[in-house]
């Protein structure tokens, strides 16, 4: 009887998720999408405990208050600007726990266990823990940990190929020898040595991408894991979760022109390119935020454009006030969003969402590209790979046929950059040549600053 | 033990198969402004997972077991709650233009 009730509960706390990623789809609905998921969580639990009786309370209590503890903070504390972090570190706790629970059951089971779901219990551990540790290097690049840039050295490919081969090797002893017990840690060992090597080869630019993928894997392993269990929840959250993780990766490389298979090992922005092009006799006209504030107010239309830089120096709410500024002066503001900048999918928006930017003024890049052409100025605030016309007109450059934000047809471009060192691709932007391009030299959130004071004086 | 019966195989494999289609159609009507704290919603979700550690708690009566399903369950609900209240917080932050004056 119990039995069947959970079933049914099952089956209500499905419909909550798939409701909740429905009213994900826009913002006015997106709220009640949440509680519908956190209340589709809340069925699940309950019904799991009703159908199986669990003697050790304590342990279960215990680490129901420890995952308090330790969400609670990170969810209500958390900077804005870390929000990728944060993501990076939930994809390791969640892909951890589905290969614990998988290792759980391989040992309870050995040697009871049919092949079928031994076989699947060995992928889903290989997958959840190099997903681990994956994460975890994500985590650490994007909080400044380690270096953002990839590490790349000769063989990097076979070295990686042969650690994710010598795990999925010993998987197959594994399940041919389902006794040989001790086989399991060294096939983790493997798995999370390929985790670790897989994203110490990726670049800070490409973990949009990078943090989608391995969103992708966690799902994924929680499905399969559905699958050893034969419980059917499991398996539609973690292919909704999956599938979603997918669509965003492929959304992100699709902004970045560029495969999968590329965002995993192409590592770009290393040394070893030399793609160079400094071209001899090529001038930079740097300004001051007095200039600036000159053509802003000579402008009717402006475009903001930001980027990764402007999360770095935390110039979000700064940026909002310069486009207040501009507004009340009769400007028509908007903001240019493309879809990989940032460390995240949907970074940009985010923070400008934090600096109270009302979405409506938030463009997509398709949308917004037809506007510069008729827009008077497009301010860049740490964006440079995304805006760079090489990625149009130099079928040499590595960024040719990336699909860009065209902020060099505007009429007049400031563009705020520290120092005149290339982007992430190590390609120089030929934006800074460009005769309507005033370059001003500075720390994003110090320039605008500035600009704010300037503004007000004139 | 631990074995798959064929006929629940089927019907599993046809239920991720449906679910993992139908996910990929919800994602791709999911406004771009939103897949920061989409991302944060369905990892929340994934962590369903931890059905599955109470299910072995349930089980188990080895120490070692119940210590790799303790630690399972503790990851599982870090994420359900950092994860439900994060995407809170991040879709109050999305307002419109008559709201913010």
């Amino acid at each position: 009887m119990i039995g069947l009730l959970v079933q049914y509960l099952y089956v209500v706390g499905v419909i909550l998720f798939i409701l909740a990623l429905r009213w994900m789809s826009e913002v006015k609905t997106s709220r009640r999408g949440n509680w519908a998921a956190t209340g589709g969580v809340i069925v699940a639990i309950t019904a799991t405990l009703l159908a199986y009786s669990i003697q050790r309370t304590d342990l279960l209590v215990g680490a129901a208050v420890i995952g308090a503890i330790i969400g609670m903070p990170i969810a209500l504390k958390l900077p804005m600007t870390a929000v990728p972090q944060r993501t990076a570190m939930s994809h390791a706790f969640g892909s951890l726990a589905v290969a614990l629970v998988g290792a759980a059951e391989f040992y309870q089971y050995t040697p009871n266990v049919d092949t079928f779901s031994l076989s699947v219990l060995s992928a889903e551990m290989i997958l959840g823990f190099l997903t681990f540790t994956g994460s975890c290097i994500a985590f650490a690049k994007l909080q400044g940990l380690i270096s953002g840039k990839p590490l790349v050295y000769r063989g990097r490919i076979v070295v990686s190929v042969c650690t994710l081969g010598t795990a999925v090797a010993l998987a197959v002893y594994l399940i041919l020898n389902p006794t040989q017990e001790f086989v399991l840690p060294i096939m983790a060992l493997f798995a999370l040595a390929f985790g670790f090597l897989l994203v110490m080869g990726i670049g800070g630019a490409d973990m949009p991408t990078v943090i989608a993928i391995l969103n992708s894997y966690a799902g994924i392993s929680a499905a399969a894991l559905g699958f050893v269990l034969d419980n059917k929840l499991l398996i539609v959250a973690g292919s909704l979760d999956g599938s979603s993780g997918f669509v965003l990766a492929l959304i992100m490389s699709q902004a970045m022109n560029r495969s999968f298979v590329n965002v995993l090992f192409g590592a770009v922005g290393s040394a070893s390119k030399s793609t160079e092009q400094v071209v001899e006799g090529r001038t930079v006209q740097s300004f001051t935020v007095d200039d600036v504030a000159t053509v802003l107010n000579n402008s009717k239309s402006l475009i903001i454009v930001p980027g990764y830089g402007m999360a770095v120096s935390q110039a979000q709410h700064v940026v909002k006030e310069v486009a207040d500024i501009a507004q009340s002066r009769g400007l028509d503001v908007k903001y240019a969003i493309h879809p990989v900048a940032g460390r995240m999918p949907g970074h940009m928006n985010v923070l400008l969402a934090e600096a109270q930017v009302p979405y409506e003024q938030l463009w997509e890049m398709e949308k917004v590209n037809s506007l510069f052409p008729e827009t008077d100025l497009a301010i860049v605030v740490g964006a440079n790979d995304v805006t760079n016309p090489a990625a149009r007109t130099r079928p040499d450059s590595p960024l040719f046929g990336m699909p860009i934000l065209d902020v060099d047809k505007a009429r007049t471009v400031v563009f705020i950059k520290r120092s005149m060192a290339p982007g992430f691709s190590g390609v120089e932007n030929e934006l800074f040549y460009l005769p309507n391009t005033m370059m001003v030299f500075g720390d994003a959130k110090k320039v605008l600053t500035d600009l704010v004071a300037a503004l007000k004086k004139s | 033990m631990l074995a798959v019966n064929q006929n629940d195989l089927v019907v599993n494999l046809l239920i991720f198969l449906m679910a993992t289609f139908l996910g990929t159609e919800l994602i791709r009507h999911v406004s771009r402004l939103l897949h920061t704290p989409l991302m944060a919603l369905t990892n929340a979700i994934s962590s369903i997972s931890i059905v599955a550690g109470l299910i072995v708690m349930s089980e188990t009566s080895s120490d070692f077991i119940m210590i790799l399903a303790t630690i399972a369950i503790a990851l599982a609900s870090t994420n359900i709650v950092s994860g439900f209240l994060i995407t809170e917080r991040i879709l109050r932050m999305f307002r419109r233009r008559k709201e913010t004056k």
